[in-house]
């Protein structure tokens, strides 16, 4: 088995696995029909690739792993998302700033892992991509919105993105995992990445009206699985099920 | 498009997108393979969006489809090259639109519909193209929810991918 490789695919399946779930968590309660149903309807994409992501890890783990397994039977610092992800949904401003940084990062991030060197990671970027470029249309559109609002919209918005900063820098610091990845031409190019991601977002941030932060320091830890106080919750409720009633099945 | 044979094909046919009845898999495009093999046939699909609730359905149907013909299917799930909107035949879309869908356009006039807010989206009750997308999202990720603005009816439009 390749640990490394292994490694990798967890990493990418639990960023969106934990996006997905925080979005979920949404359904029925998005501030209206529309806003919740594509919030949910990007939690389902985001699931959807995670289902790709844990087959296949599955299938490299090998041993009687399954994507059940995988998805639900790892312990708090067996997952690799970064820490934006789990933040929780403190209001719809969060949750938009939260979505486009996530997406201004995770675009340019499937636009070079459609050349992965690994053909099961290249086929799901490659499909992904489409999806996501939706989910960046419409996280994008809100801020632009929401930033150049109302006087109150303006500042809720400012607000999320001061506070949701901290957590931004973890997307582009490399890991031991994705450096050897990097390497070996399965995984990204994090360099190269942010600087799509700095032009991408300082176009939409200044259409919205929105201030960068010039802080710099970042919070980090969930790519070695250090996370934050908010992944012990999420994981109880993702876990319930297998935990409750192991191996379950639909 | 690919070989079937005509008796695989038209038990193919009679297999519908759960989502959207009026249209086979076969007007849906995400049948890639169907190969003859010693004792059981065996059915490619790909599905349209990842997280699409319909493509475990879709499966469990083929392989009761072909049962009912006393013959085993065995279903494999590709995911590249990915599903496009491009695979939905003439036919199909034709059935969409009779359906009350709006079918998708080329990308070109998809992005000007979905992000210019340009009026060209044909309402599939009247006809007119006096509509405008009230949601990029609709019951569905890949539809997107759209007013016509001289019948007053919503309506989906299956978005470009």
């Amino acid at each position: 088995m390749n640990d490394n490789l292994y490694q990798y695919i967890l990493q990418l399946s639990d960023n969106s696995m934990i996006l997905g779930h925080r979005l979920s968590e949404l359904c029925g309660h998005g501030p209206s029909l529309e806003t919740d149903i594509a919030l949910t309807n990007i939690s389902l994409d985001l699931y959807g690739q995670t289902r790709s992501y844990c087959q296949y890890a599955a299938k490299v783990k090998g041993e009687d792993f399954n994507e059940d397994t995988v998805a639900f039977l790892r312990t708090e610092r067996e997952y690799k998302n970064v820490l934006l992800v789990e933040q929780p949904n403190t209001d719809f401003a969060y949750i938009i700033v939260r979505q486009f940084l996530f997406d201004a990062y995770h675009l340019p991030l499937l636009e070079q892992l459609k050349n992965s060197k690994d053909e099961m990671i290249a086929a799901i970027a490659a499909k992904s991509i489409k999806e996501v470029s939706y989910h960046h249309r419409f996280s994008s559109e809100w801020v632009k919105r929401l930033g150049d609002g109302t006087e109150e919209s303006h500042q809720k918005m400012q607000e999320a993105l001061d506070y949701l900063w901290a957590y931004a820098g973890e997307l582009f610091e490399e890991s031991q995992i994705e450096k050897w990845a990097k390497e070996e031409g399965i995984g990204a190019d994090l360099n190269a990445i942010h600087e799509e991601y700095k032009k991408d977002i300082e176009a939409v941030f200044a259409e919205a009206t929105l201030t960068i932060p010039e802080y710099d320091p970042y919070q980090q830890g969930g790519k070695n699985g250090i996370h934050s106080e908010h992944m012990g919750y999420i994981l109880t409720e993702l876990q319930y099920m297998q935990r409750t009633y192991p191996n379950m099945t639909w | 498009m690919i070989k079937i044979d005509n008796q695989i094909q038209e038990i193919l046919e009679s297999v519908s997108d759960p989502e959207i009845p009026v249209l086979s898999i076969l007007d849906m495009g995400i049948v890639k393979d169907a190969q003859q093999k010693a004792d059981h046939v065996l059915i490619t699909i790909t599905p349209t969006y990842s997280g699409c609730p319909a493509m475990d359905v879709i499966e469990e149907d083929i392989v009761n489809a072909f049962k009912s013909h006393n013959i085993e299917a065995k279903v494999d799930t590709v995911l590249s090259p990915p599903w496009t909107t491009e695979w939905i035949s003439e036919n199909g879309k034709q059935k969409l639109e009779k359906y009350g869908i709006a079918p998708p356009m080329n990308e070109t006039m998809d992005k000007k519909a979905l992000l210019d807010g340009e009026r060209i989206i044909k309402c599939p009750q009247c006809g007119s193209t006096n509509t405008e997308m009230v949601s990029q999202f609709g019951s569905t990720p890949c539809k997107a929810l759209f007013k016509c603005q001289d019948c007053l009816e919503p309506f989906d439009y299956l978005k470009c991918i």
